[in-house]
């Protein structure tokens, strides 16, 4: 454990300096879970530091802890020299700690400048807030992060990507000396995560401290100056990241070798297609849209955020549905008005964002797994508790669940176990069409794998996938055929043959 | 099209404050219509005199409403304070200390707000169940401790600083009709309410606990004071209009008030308060409260029995929250497809339009 203090120690090309903000074995425990067991490390002025580990390693609680939001159970935070057991949060603002969280944390009903200056009036002790003043901290903040946001909009009717902006702004309203960013591209397309990384190096060459939390591997390699990896709440490796290699970090995260997922083409050619849709629109948004989903077979969905990638999947998913437009599934013509429609249809959908919160932690597995499918199990409202545990039991065997009961919480679940139980509770409707928004986003290496695994495998039953993602890499290993969508249309499809990372990004980006 | 109605409709449902100019507009014209003879100046101080106190205690609630909370303690606090201080202050006395029971009721007040504050974040229940309680508690105390039965003859610089006028006119009638000077302190409270919210950072900080807990404490708002903030601050108005009410009646009843609640809250929640917090203001409330007592007084003119008027204005306080729901729920459709793309040209669309219209 020696070279977790590596930030100050070691013989970088930087002069060694002081950190900005360190960490001396922090614990913290919620209940009886060590979520943050003895954890050291420092965070230097000029420096991108990147904290890389699998959900629930820790990362954020750290985070979390030194912004004064949980105060730990042990250990110290220093910072600028001083030591502190725990920190308020508007203390921590003081301090020049500055968070940017996943969920932004931004105020909905206040506009975009109010929300930049809102935090330095506080820490400032202002007492009356002139719109001028608010005004100019706002566009001194975009100006130093080199962008252009409309400032006097409610945050709350901001794109995705403009509220990430906005979030960053606040962070750099005032004298920030220690910046986290908390999985700040996980809602971003490609082209804002170069323009986000462009702010981040400006920053840390105007000497701020950067924690940056990714579960991208592409990222950390792009922007890390320092990569300290945790696993089970300890850092148990830092070190800069060259030293590392894409295979040897997923291994040090992970704590096992994972291997790439080799996919031979299973479509069921000789049967009609599991999804097929012709000329869906619904104005102003798409129009025209053609696809098919063979039996069997993955076909990936890209497209820039905002392109109607994610509407034209809520249409077929009956969330906004279509004006017109022919669909059919599995040959057999079916009308989407409504999501009822949809599920009837067989046509599953897993929105953005349900992959990593629809598990109920502290109930039993069996429980979670019939959680969506209760309705199936019941006669006249009222459950057939022998029928559902044995649906539940076959579902936990068939995902190849590693658990000790059905009984057990989702708790004592590996993690990738517990996303085979996530997927189970969508699979038990036995839909014929699995929709997948962002399907892994927000999830690490090694539970990515056993989603992509698993889908892979119901694929091959005939289960045609449709999935909705962001990341390249993810949909040339997983997909047949990607389908890239642009202002409202299908304007291209990448083969397998052609299914190269550049191939994509080229095609998306036109 | 359809997009185009509907951000229309949630122009509509958004400017909450031009529909109930609208509303009001349109019950002039119906009271015009049917009763003209009820259009009197008489009638306009009538509407002002009642609509005082209601806007001192809108204007108490909706803070608490732009917070995040809600309180229903406000009339029992605003009776309790205003009855209390009509016993403690002295009877007699030159007409300039009439100040004096305004700023007991305003003390008291407060005090039953840090109360309610001190529950809401003790026993961390939700600011409904909180002042709930709290106001049958503060009703039992000023029962139990105070007194219960009215009181006739109210300290005499109260009663004089009730009876002054600040207009008087000639009346429809016989006489004169008169407009009370405690409208001033009125509207004074009103604009420093407004200006509170919007120029103060306390004001701010109220607004961003409203729009999200959890985003303002991490922006470094003080969830604890600001809550002790906005229950006094709630507190001291609600003692206010107590006080005012009971000097504009010239006799103190700690039952006056019972029921009342739904008059206020519909008020604010018709003048644009968003009932889950973080957006109302000043001038919508102002409005609700008018068009609420525009109404009751117009009823009886619009020959429609006076055993409607709780359901009318039930029907109201509905209205004002579907208005909410209708403006959170059309959010503005923005437009994916290219505009230059050729669906979206101008004539192939009417072409639609004009085969559906013959299709029928």
């Amino acid at each position: 454990m020696a070279d977790v203090m590596a930030g100050t120690t070691a013989g970088t090309a930087s002069e060694p300096t002081a950190p900005v903000v360190a960490a001396r074995s922090l614990t913290k425990a919620f209940g009886g879970v060590l979520a943050l067991d003895a954890a050291s490390t420092a965070f230097s002025a000029g420096e991108v530091h990147c904290l890389a580990g699998e959900n629930g390693c820790g990362k954020s609680t750290l985070i979390k802890i030194l912004s004064g939001v949980h105060p730990p159970t042990s250990g110290t935070i220093e910072v600028g020299g001083s030591s502190y057991g725990h920190l308020a949060p508007r203390q921590a603002l003081d301090l020049g700690i500055e968070v940017i969280y996943q969920d932004f944390s931004l105020l909905p009903n206040l506009t975009a400048a109010e929300n930049i200056a809102l935090p330095s009036f506080l820490t400032h002790r202002r007492r009356f807030v002139a719109r001028a003043a608010v005004d100019a901290i706002a566009e001194q903040a975009v100006a130093r992060l080199g962008v252009d946001l409309d400032l006097r909009t409610p945050v709350g009717d901001l794109t995705v990507a403009d509220r990430q902006l906005c979030a960053i702004a606040r962070a750099l309203a005032h004298d920030t000396r220690f910046l986290a960013m908390d999985e700040p591209t996980t809602t971003l397309t490609w082209r804002e995560v170069d323009a986000l990384f462009d702010a981040v190096r400006r920053l840390r060459d105007d000497g701020v401290a950067i924690a940056f939390i990714s579960h991208k591997l592409q990222e950390v390699f792009s922007i890390a100056d320092r990569v300290s990896i945790m696993r089970n709440g300890r850092i148990v490796a830092t070190g800069r990241p060259e030293e590392y290699t894409h295979s040897s970090l997923t291994e040090s995260m992970t704590g096992r070798a994972t291997s790439a997922l080799a996919r031979e083409t299973p479509t069921w050619r000789d049967k009609p297609p599991a999804l097929e849709v012709r000329g869906l629109e619904r104005l102003p948004l798409f129009t025209g849209v053609d696809l098919a989903v063979g039996q069997g077979e993955i076909v990936g969905l890209a497209g820039l955020l905002g392109s109607g990638r994610t509407e034209i999947a809520e249409a077929l998913a009956g969330v906004l549905p279509a004006t017109s437009g022919t669909v059919l599934v599995r040959g057999r013509p079916t009308r989407i008005r409504t999501v009822t429609d949809a599920v009837e249809a067989g046509i599953g959908y897993v929105p953005e964002d349900r992959l990593t919160q629809g598990l109920f932690l502290d109930q039993p597995i069996g429980d979670n797994v019939l959680a969506t499918g209760i309705g199936s199990f019941a006669r006249f409202s009222v459950t057939r508790p022998q029928r559902m545990a044995r649906a539940a039991a076959g579902i936990v065997h068939s995902l190849r669940i590693k658990a000790a009961s059905l009984q057990d919480s989702i708790r004592t679940l590996s993690g990738g176990n517990a996303q085979r139980v996530l997927i189970g509770k969508w699979l038990i409707g036995r839909p014929k069409v699995l929709i997948l928004n962002g399907p892994t986003v927000g999830v690490d290496v090694g539970s990515k794998f056993d989603i992509l695994s698993l889908l892979h495998a119901e694929s091959l039953k005939g289960l045609g996938v449709l999935i909705i993602s962001d990341d390249l890499p993810e949909l040339v290993s997983t997909c047949d055929r990607v389908l890239v969508v642009r202002n409202g249309r299908v304007v291209s499809e990448v083969d397998r043959r052609d299914l190269t990372e550049k191939a994509l990004l080229e095609a998306v980006a036109a | 099209m359809k997009a185009a109605g509907a951000s229309r409709w949630r122009r509509v449902a958004g400017d909450q404050e031009l529909l109930l100019l609208v509303l009001l507009g349109l019950l002039l014209v119906a009271v015009a219509a049917r009763a003209p003879e009820v259009l009197t100046v008489d009638t306009l101080f009538n509407v002002a005199r009642e609509s005082m106190v209601t806007l001192v205690f809108a204007v108490a609630v909706l803070i608490v409403i732009i917070s995040g909370g809600i309180d229903v303690s406000f009339l029992a606090v605003g009776i309790f304070a205003a009855y209390s201080a009509v016993s403690l202050v002295p009877q007699e006395g030159p007409a300039a200390t009439a100040w004096l029971p305004f700023a007991v009721a305003v003390a008291i007040g407060v005090a039953l707000g840090l109360v309610n504050a001190a529950v809401v974040l003790g026993a961390g229940v939700s600011t409904l169940i909180a002042t709930l309680a709290t106001s049958a508690v503060f009703l039992g105390v000023l029962f139990a401790f105070v007194g219960g039965t009215v009181v006739n003859s109210i300290p005499e610089p109260l009663r004089v600083l009730g009876s002054t006028s600040l207009l008087e006119l000639p009346a429809a009638g016989r006489g004169t009709t008169r407009l009370s000077v405690l409208v001033l302190p009125v509207l004074v409270v009103c604009a420093a309410t407004a200006a509170f919210l919007r120029w103060t950072v306390a004001g701010r900080s109220i607004f961003a606990m409203g729009g999200d807990r959890e985003a303002a404490r991490r922006a470094g708002v003080a969830i604890g004071p600001t809550v002790v903030l906005v229950f006094a601050l709630s507190g001291a108005l609600a003692g206010l209009a107590g006080m005012t009410h009971v000097a504009l009646s010239g006799r103190a009843d700690p039952t006056t008030f019972f029921g009342g609640e739904l008059n206020v809250l519909a008020a604010v929640v018709l003048g644009g308060a968003l009932i889950s917090g973080g957006r109302g203001s000043v001038r919508g409330t102002v409005l609700g409260v008018l068009l609420i007592t525009c109404i009751r007084s117009s009823l009886i003119p619009l020959g429609i029995p006076p055993v409607w008027q709780e359901a009318v204005i039930g029907s109201l306080l509905i209205l004002g929250v579907v208005l909410q729901a209708l403006a959170s729920r059309v959010k503005p459709v923005r437009a994916i497809l290219d505009p230059a793309d050729p669906v979206l040209a101008p004539a192939p669309l009417r072409r639609d339009v004009v085969e559906a219209g013959d299709a029928r």
